[in-house]
């Protein structure tokens, strides 16, 4: 992607990265508000970009089905182009203060490269959720409205019904319900995986000590890798499939 | 050449392509005709594979061309309205059509023929649209495919343009290739083309020579004989 905004991004990862280990002098520390940090912002990113880049290059991708190239590569390598260029400024972005930061002698490296590994996955989600949402929208408004929703539904609205859910039924025993209802939102579920990575567990009470229980173990941390994938795949599908049967 | 039957697509409620049966046989010029919105280019990107029809079958060069994508290196298309990514530079846009299809120097003559070369460097945004015309022409000429397919080539050109287009387009029929062209200019038509298809609300209403149509409608020139089509349909 020949793109400006994805060095915007790197710095703007870079700076977030330095500032944050300047206020906190510690990486532990760090980790956590970036945490925050990361979790609302990686998807949303990773939706506006996937939104925009697909409306901005849509003479481009028309120019390209009439050349000899098969649709679910013309889509595909669009798709890899925008989520891998935002993946590596994540990465490049956070992981190059922390290295200078002195991050391999510390213990906080697995809770870091954890966190980069969900933000990429999250990354990838998003991007391709928002390819699928404006391949089947040619209003680019209302392809960019609904892709807001997404996001806005997944970060914030979603925490809310669930919460909810749960106080309206606090009677009955949750601990599954809320287990599945975490796996069913990436942005939940890279949440929790990172909160029990780094162990603050204790504040999340007794719902707190069932997740522990299972997103503790390295069976909960495969299930939880096993639901991202998914999550990335699925949409991934829909795009070669949705692209294959579209007018342009 | 290229060969259809059946054909039919709508697009939503609306019906534009209804039951088209065409064969376009190997060399010469064809102009597809019709008045706005009758389906022409819909046609044409159902050929290219960009439309997917709702029912028939099309076969270019004997080859169906239903989930297939490399019968396109054997297509060279001109599209209707020539949007480019507007941050890349003409000749980066250049060498990447080449990298996506084959290698060729053919371009280099084309650029002289348009008179390109003060353009190379310039972005595609900030070219006039006679110049992307231009840079849309180099794309579609510089391959040496069998069948050519342009879209009203003419739009925005200057009348010297024109002209070396006409020849251009002169020079690759007498290499035996096949040339489909749509376009509005009557006059341009008159002149190119060697039969005319001419498709009225999704159906091919008319295919033969000019002189053909002439006698079949009792006009004495083309411009009136397409009008009488036009106006006999739709009174």
């Amino acid at each position: 992607m020949r793109s400006r905004w994805s060095y915007v991004y790197f710095a703007f990862y870079l700076l977030l990265g330095i500032v944050l280990l300047f206020l906190n002098n510690d990486l532990s520390k760090a980790v956590i508000t970036l945490m925050n940090v990361i979790i609302v912002l990686v998807p949303l990113i990773g939706t506006i970009f996937g939104v925009m880049y697909y409306y901005n290059s849509k003479e481009f991708t028309e120019l390209l089905l009439a050349q000899p190239l098969k649709r679910s590569s013309i889509f595909l390598g669009q798709y890899l182009g925008v989520a891998l260029s935002l993946s590596m400024s994540l990465i490049l972005g956070l992981g190059i203060p922390f290295v200078f930061y002195g991050l391999f002698e510390s213990s906080a490296i697995w809770d870091f490269s954890l966190l980069l590994i969900t933000g990429t996955f999250l990354t990838l989600i998003f991007t391709a959720l928002a390819f699928n949402i404006a391949l089947s929208n040619e209003n680019k408004i209302k392809g960019f409205g609904y892709a807001i929703l997404l996001w806005l539904f997944l970060a914030i609205i979603y925490d809310g019904l669930f919460l909810m859910t749960l106080i309206m039924f606090e009677d009955y025993p949750l601990d599954k319900v809320s287990l599945i209802g975490t796996m069913l939102n990436p942005i939940d579920l890279s949440r929790t995986l990172i909160l029990l990575k780094l162990d603050i567990s204790a504040l999340l009470g007794y719902t707190g000590a069932v997740f522990k229980q299972f997103f503790g173990t390295s069976f909960g941390l495969i299930v939880s890798f096993i639901m991202l994938t998914v999550w990335v795949v699925l949409p991934v599908l829909r795009i070669v499939f949705k692209s294959k049967r579209k007018d342009f | 050449m290229v060969s259809i039957t059946g054909l039919y697509k709508k697009f939503g409620r609306n019906e534009v392509l209804k039951g088209v049966d065409l064969t376009i046989k190997d060399g010469g010029i064809f102009a597809v005709l019709g008045p706005n919105g009758s389906g022409k280019t819909t046609l044409i990107k159902s050929i290219l594979g960009m439309v997917i029809p709702n029912k028939g079958d099309i076969s270019v060069l004997g080859e169906n061309i239903k989930k297939n994508s490399g019968y396109r290196h054997k297509i060279d298309y001109l599209p209707q309205i020539a949007n480019f990514p507007s941050n890349l530079r003409v000749k980066e846009l250049i060498t990447m059509i080449k990298d996506l299809r084959k290698p060729t120097d053919e371009d280099q003559r084309l650029i002289e023929l348009f008179k390109l070369e003060p353009f190379l460097d310039k972005k595609l945004g900030n070219l006039s649209g006679g110049t992307k015309q231009k840079v849309n022409l180099v794309l579609t000429f510089m391959f040496d495919s069998p069948l050519v397919i342009l879209d009203e080539p003419t739009t925005g050109l200057d009348p010297i343009s024109l002209i070396r287009l006409k020849n251009l387009i002169q020079a690759e029929k007498a290499k035996g290739k096949t040339i489909l062209i749509t376009s509005h200019i009557m006059s341009f038509v008159e002149e190119v083309s060697d039969e005319i298809v001419f498709i009225l609300e999704g159906k091919i209403y008319f295919k033969g020579s000019i002189h053909e149509l002439k006698t079949k409608t009792n006009q004495p020139d083309f411009e009136h004989a397409i009008a009488s089509i036009l106006t006999d349909n739709h009174a």
